[in-house]
C-alpha cells in the first residue's frame, strides 16, 4: 500500500511524540508516529518509578505515566499514533517501508523525523570475556523482564551485580532490590558517588574481566586498576550505561554520523544532511533523560513547519568537534544561527576550562564552576556557538582542568 | 517418530533400534538422517537438551570446496563430496547458503610465493577453477583490505551457510522419517552383548543392535565405554568476533589467511545473517568444557582483524563466542568400523564437519553394512523446508502475501533481527521445538541482534513461556 503524509515521525517516545505535538497543534497537516512495540510512549513506558517529573498538581510523575501524558498530548493535537508498526528502510528519498500486522506500506512524507532513540551496549559489544550462560542482561531488558505489565514473571535471579555509575546504574539497583533480588556489588570503571548507592558496595575503578558459568551466570571476575582480580559469586549481571543510538534508519539512508556519539550529525535545528530528514532525542546522543528528549523534539518541529512552508533547506554546516577530556558534543554542525550545545566528559572534571575554536583560533574560553560527571552533560547556552565563520574549517570544543 | 526431553526411555520387546545414533551434532543428525531414509529402527540421542548443542553450533559456517585438504585423505574425499551434497541439499530444504567465494589474500612475499602451491593442491583436489589476482585486481574486487595485500588466490565455490539450520534441517528430516531423538540423554554406559548393546543413561537403558558413535569432542570418552582407545581428543579452541550488519557492505568474499609456518591466520567472512565474522583463534587446550572467550583472544582477532580490514573496527561487534575443534594429533577424521562389536566410531572431524557431514554419513552408512546391518530399500525421506534465516532471500517481514494470511508474520518481536511473533510461535510448534531461549535464538534469530536482547528479551521470554516448552 503506498500513502502520503506530511511528516512521518519514526519513533514514539519522548523525543517524537513532542515533535508530533508540536506540528500538529501548528498544523502542519498530517502528522504520523510510528512505534514498532505495542503501546507509544518510548522508553519511559518501562520505567514504572519516579523519575521523570511532576505532573500537574507538583506530584512526581513514574514512567508510564509520562509516557501516557506524551501520547495524550500528541493525540489531542491531532497527530495519529500508530503502534506495532516497524519502519523497517528507506524505498527513496522521504519514502519508508513498514511492517505491520496489517501489512507492508510504503509512506512517503514531506518531512521525515528519525527518534528512534537509543541502546545500552550489551556484554558482546563491550567485548566482555568468559562464557556466554543466562543471566547476563542491560538495564533495559531488566526493566522490561521487571515491569508491572508482563504477563508472567519469572524471578530475574538471587544475586545481582550491576555494572555502570551513571543514574541508571542506580535505577537498576533499585530495580534489583524492588524485585527481591540482592545486590552484591556495583562495579564502576570510572568514580562514582557510593552514597548514591545505598548500602551496596560500590567498587570504583575496577572492570568485569570474565564471565563464568554454563547455562546460568555462576560469578563475574572484576579487575581493580592496579592489576588485581576477585570472583563474586552472583547468577545475574547488569551491564547499564554504555549508550549506543539506535541509527539503523539514519545509516541506512547514509546520514553521515557524528565520531563521538555515532548518532546522525545534525545542524541545530535537528537538520540532518538529507534535506527534509530531521533527527532528535537520544538517536543524536544517548542516555540523556526524558525532558531533554522531548525538548529537541519541540524544537526541532519549528524547522520541520519553515520545510513544509517551502523555505530552502540551509546548506550544510560546519562540523564541531571535541578536543581533551570530552567524550561528544551536539549538535554535530554549526549554521549560522547560534545554537546550545551539549557536551558530554569523558571523565569527572574539576572547575575546568572551556574552549570553543576554530581554525587555530580561539572564539570563546571560559572556566566552568563545580564538577563535570561523565555521566551528564552540560549545556552550553547559544553564546558559546556564536562566532563560527561558516566558510572555516571545524569548531572544536575542548576543556582542560 | 518422536522427540523427549525427559521420562522413561521406551522399554520392553520392539523397543529395540537397529542403530542408535550417539550424539546430535551436525554429524550425527546426518547420519541419522540418512538412516532415517531406510525401513530401520533408529534412535539419535543427546546428552544435551536441543541438537547441534555442541560444536556444531559455533564455528565459522562456511562450506567449503576442500580446495586445501591433504589430497588422498578421508577428510579431501568427504568434504568434496559433501560440499556437493550439502549445495543439492540446502536448495532443496531451504537452508541458506551464500557462494560468495573466497580469497586467500598474500600479506607478503612468503605468502604471495605459497599461493601457486596452494593452486596446484587446490587441482590435486578436483578443484581446478583457481585463479590469481593480482594487487589491483584484489583492490577492486575489495576496495576496504587493508594497505599490503599484494596478490590473491581466487577460490570460486567456497561459500557461506547456516549451520543451525543444517544441523536442524537433518534431525527434523531425520524425526518425521520415524526416527526417535532423545534429549537430555547422557549415554553414561555402555554394556556390549548379543543381539543388543544396551547403553545406559539417566533416563533409562536404551538397546541397539548397531552403535554409531558420533559424540565429537568426547568420541575418545564414548570409545572407552566400549573398550576402545584408538586415539585422544585435545580440544583446539577457536575464538570469533562477529560485528554488526553495518560491516556487511566493507566485504564481499571469505578472505581466507595464507597458511604458512606462523600457523592459520584469521579469516574475515560474511555471514547469511548480513553479518561479518573475524575468527577463529587456534589454542590447545585440554579442558573439552573450554568454550569461553579469553582477554587476550579478542584483543589478537581485533588487531589481526584491522590489519585485514581496518574499518571493521570502527563497527560494533554484536556476538563473541567461541567453539572447539576435535584435533585427534592425526590430520585426518578418524573413522572406523568395529565388526566385532557391531560399532562405528565416527571421531576426530577437525574443522570441516558441517561441510563434510552429509558425505560422512553416507560413508557410515556404508561401514553400517560391513558391521552387518542389511539397511533393506531406500525410500524417499520425509519432505523438509526450513524457514529462511538468511538476508540474501526473503524473509517473512517482507512477505506480504503471508502478512495477509497469518497478521503475526507483520508483527515484529525482535527488531534487530527483524522476527516476527509468527516466526516464534512456529519454532516453537516445530518437529523439535527448541530447548531454551538460545535454541529458539538458533532457529529464529530473535534475541540474537546488535541489542541482545534489550528489547526484545523480555517479550521472547514471554512468547517461550506461552508456547514453548515453559508452557508444558
Ligand atoms: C533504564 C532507563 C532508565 C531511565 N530513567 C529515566 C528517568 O528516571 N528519568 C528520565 O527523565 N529519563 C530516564 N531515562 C531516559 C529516557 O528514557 C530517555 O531520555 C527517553 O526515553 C529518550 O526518548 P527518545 O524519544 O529519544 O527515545 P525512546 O524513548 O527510546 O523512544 C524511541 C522509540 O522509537 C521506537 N523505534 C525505534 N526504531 C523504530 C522503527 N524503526 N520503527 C518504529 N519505531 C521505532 C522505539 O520502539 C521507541 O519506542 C531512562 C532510560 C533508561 C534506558
Ligand atoms: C572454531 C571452529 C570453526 C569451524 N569452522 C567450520 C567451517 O567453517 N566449516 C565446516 O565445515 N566446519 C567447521 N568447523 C567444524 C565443525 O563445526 C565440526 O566439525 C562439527 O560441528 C562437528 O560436529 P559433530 O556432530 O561431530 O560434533 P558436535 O556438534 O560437538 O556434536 C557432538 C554431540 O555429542 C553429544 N555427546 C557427547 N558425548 C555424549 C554422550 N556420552 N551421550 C550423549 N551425547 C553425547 C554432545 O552433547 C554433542 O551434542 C569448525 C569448528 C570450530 C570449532
Amino acid at each position: 500500500m503506498n500513502r502520503t503524509v506530511d511528516v512521518l515521525v519514526v519513533g514514539a517516545g519522548p523525543a517524537g511524540l513532542a515533535a508530533a505535538t508540536r506540528l500538529a497543534a501548528a498544523g502542519a497537516g498530517r502528522v504520523e508516529v510510528l512505534e514498532r512495540e505495542r503501546a507509544a510512549g518510548g522508553v519511559p513506558r518501562h520505567c514504572a518509578r519516579p523519575g521523570f517529573g511532576a505532573d500537574a498538581l507538583g506530584g512526581p510523575l513514574d514512567g508510564p505515566a509520562y509516557a501516557r501524558r506524551a501520547v495524550r498530548a500528541a493525540l489531542r493535537a491531532g497527530a495519529t499514533v500508530r503502534t506495532g508498526v516497524s519502519a523497517t528502510g528507506w524505498a527513496g528519498p522521504l519514502t519508508l517501508d513498514l511492517t505491520a500486522p496489517s501489512g507492508l506500506e510504503r509512506v512517503r512524507a514531506r518531512a521525515v523525523v528519525l527518534a528512534t532513540g537509543a541502546r545500552e551496549r550489551p556484554r558482546s559489544a563491550r567485548l566482555v570475556p568468559g562464557s556466554r550462560p543466562a543471566g547476563v542482561l542491560t538495564s533495559g531488558e531488566l526493566q522490561r523482564l521487571t515491569a508491572p505489565s508482563r504477563r508472567w514473571r519469572e524471578p530475574v535471579g538471587k544475586r545481582a551485580v550491576v555494572v555502570g555509575g551513571e543514574p541508571v546504574a542506580r535505577n537498576a539497583v533499585r530495580t534489583l532490590r524492588a524485585a527481591g533480588v540482592e545486590v552484591v556489588a556495583v562495579v564502576a570503571e570510572g568514580r562514582v558517588r557510593r552514597a548514591a548507592f545505598g548500602p551496596v558496595p560500590v567498587l570504583v575503578g575496577t572492570a568485569v574481566a570474565e564471565l563464568h558459568g554454563r547455562g546460568r551466570l555462576t560469578g563475574v571476575t572484576v579487575q581493580a586498576g592496579d592489576g588485581r582480580t576477585a570472583t563474586l559469586r552472583c547468577d545475574t549481571v547488569v551491564f547499564t550505561g554504555d549508550w549506543i543510538p539506535d541509527h539503523e534508519l539514519a545509516r541506512a539512508y547514509g546520514l553521515p554520523l557524528v565520531p563521538g556519539t555515532r548518532g546522525p550529525a545534525t545542524d541545530g535545528a535537528f537538520r540532518t544532511a538529507e534535506p527534509g530528514v530531521f533527527a532528535v532525542g537520544n538517536l543524536l546522543h544517548g542516555g540523556e533523560p526524558a525532558p531533554v528528549a522531548a525538548a529537541e523534539g519541540r524544537a526541532a518541529a519549528d524547522a520541520v513547519l519553515a520545510l513544509l512552508d517551502g523555505r530552502p533547506w540551509p546548506t550544510r554546516g560546519v562540523p564541531v568537534e571535541t578536543a581533551g577530556p570530552l567524550r561528544w558534543v551536539t549538535p554535530g554542525l554549526l549554521g549560522p544561527v547560534s545554537v546550545p550545545l551539549l557536551v558530554r566528559p569523558e571523565r569527572r572534571l574539576v572547575r575546568p576550562l572551556l574552549t570553543v575554536g576554530q581554525d587555530g583560533v580561539v572564539l570563546r574560553r571560559e572556566r566552568l564552576d563545580g564538577t563535570l560527571a561523565p555521566w551528564r552533560s552540560v549545556r552550553l547556552p547559544p553564546r558559546w556557538s556564536s562566532g563560527v565563520d561558516l566558510a572555516g574549517g571545524p569548531v572544536v570544543v575542548g576543556a582542560e582542568e | 517418530m518422536s522427540v523427549s526431553r525427559t521420562g522413561p526411555l521406551p522399554v520392553g520387546s520392539g523397543a529395540e533400534y537397529d542403530v542408535v545414533v550417539v550424539g546430535a551434532g551436525v554429524v550425527g543428525s546426518a547420519i541419522a538422517r540418512t538412516l532415517a531414509r531406510h525401513p530401520l529402527r533408529v534412535a539419535l540421542v543427546d546428552a544435551a537438551n536441543d541438537v547441534g548443542d555442541g560444536t556444531s553450533k559455533a564455528n565459522t559456517a562456511i562450506l567449503h570446496t576442500g580446495f586445501d585438504a591433504t589430497p588422498g585423505t578421508l577428510e579431501a574425499r568427504l568434504v568434496r563430496e559433501g560440499h556437493r551434497l550439502l549445495s543439492a541439499y540446502a536448495r532443496e530444504t531451504g537452508i541458506p547458503v551464500e557462494p560468495v567465494g573466497a580469497l586467500l589474500v598474500a600479506w607478503d612475499e612468503q605468502q604471495r610465493a605459497a599461493l601457486p602451491r596452494l593452486a596446484e593442491k587446490a587441482a590435486r583436489n578436483g578443484h581446478h577453477a583457481t585463479r590469481m589476482l593480482t594487487a589491483a585486481e584484489l583492490r577492486s574486487r575489495e576496495p576496504h583490505l587493508g594497505p599490503g595485500a599484494l596478490a590473491a588466490l581466487e577460490v570460486p565455490g567456497e561459500a557461506v551457510i547456516c549451520p543451525w539450520t543444517t544441523t536442524l534441517a537433518y534431525a527434523t528430516q531425520a524425526v518425521r522419517s520415524g526416527v526417535d531423538l532423545h534429549l537430555d540423554c547422557r549415554v553414561e554406559k555402555v554394556r556390549p552383548g548379543d543381539p543388543y548393546h544396551r547403553l545406559v543413561t539417566r533416563r533409562g537403558v536404551l538397546r541397539a543392535r548397531h552403535l554409531v558413535n558420533a559424540c565429537g569432542l568426547h568420541a575418545d570418552a564414548f570409545d572407552a565405554l566400549v573398550g576402545r582407545e584408538d586415539f585422544t581428543v585435545t580440544p583446539r579452541r577457536g575464538q570469533l568476533l562477529v560485528f554488526d550488519k553495518f560491516a556487511r557492505d566493507l566485504v564481499r568474499h571469505i578472505l581466507l589467511p595464507v597458511p604458512g609456518p606462523l600457523g592459520k591466520g584469521v579469516l574475515v567472512a560474511p555471514t547469511v545473517y548480513g553479518n561479518v565474522m573475524l575468527g577463529p583463534t587456534a589454542e590447545d587446550l585440554t579442558d573439552k568444557t573450554a568454550t569461553g572467550t579469553t582477554a587476550e583472544g579478542l584483543a589478537g582477532l581485533r588487531e589481526q582483524g584491522g590489519r585485514i580490514l581496518p574499518a571493521l573496527l570502527d563497527e560494533e561487534v554484536t556476538a563473541v563466542y567461541a567453539g572447539l575443534r576435535a584435533a585427534t594429533g592425526q590430520e585426518d577424521y578418524r573413522i572406523a568400523a568395529h565388526p566385532a562389536l557391531r560399532y562405528v566410531t565416527v571421531g576426530g572431524i577437525r574443522s570441516t564437519g558441517l561441510t563434510a557431514s552429509l558425505a560422512i554419513a553416507e560413508h557410515v552408512r556404508g561401514l553400517l553394512a560391513d558391521c552387518g546391518l542389511d539397511p533393506g530399500p531406500e525410500r524417499p525421506p520425509a519432505r523438509v523446508r526450513m524457514p529462511n534465516l538468511g538476508e540474501a532471500f526473503p524473509r517473512p517481514y517482507r512477505d506480504a502475501r503471508l502478512i495477509a494470511r497469518d497478521p503475526e508474520f507483520g508483527e515484529i518481536v525482535c527488531h534487530c533481527e527483524r522476527v516476527t511473533r509468527g516466526e516464534i510461535r512456529a519454532a516453537l510448534a516445530s518437529t523439535i521445538p527448541p530447548g531454551g531461549l538460545d535454541g529458539l535464538r538458533r532457529r529464529t534469530r530473535a534475541r540474537g541482534g546488535r541489542c541482545q536482547g534489550n528489547h526484545c528479551g523480555a517479550e521472547v521470554r514471554a512468547l517461550f513461556e506461552e508456547y514453548g516448552e515453559g508452557a508444558r
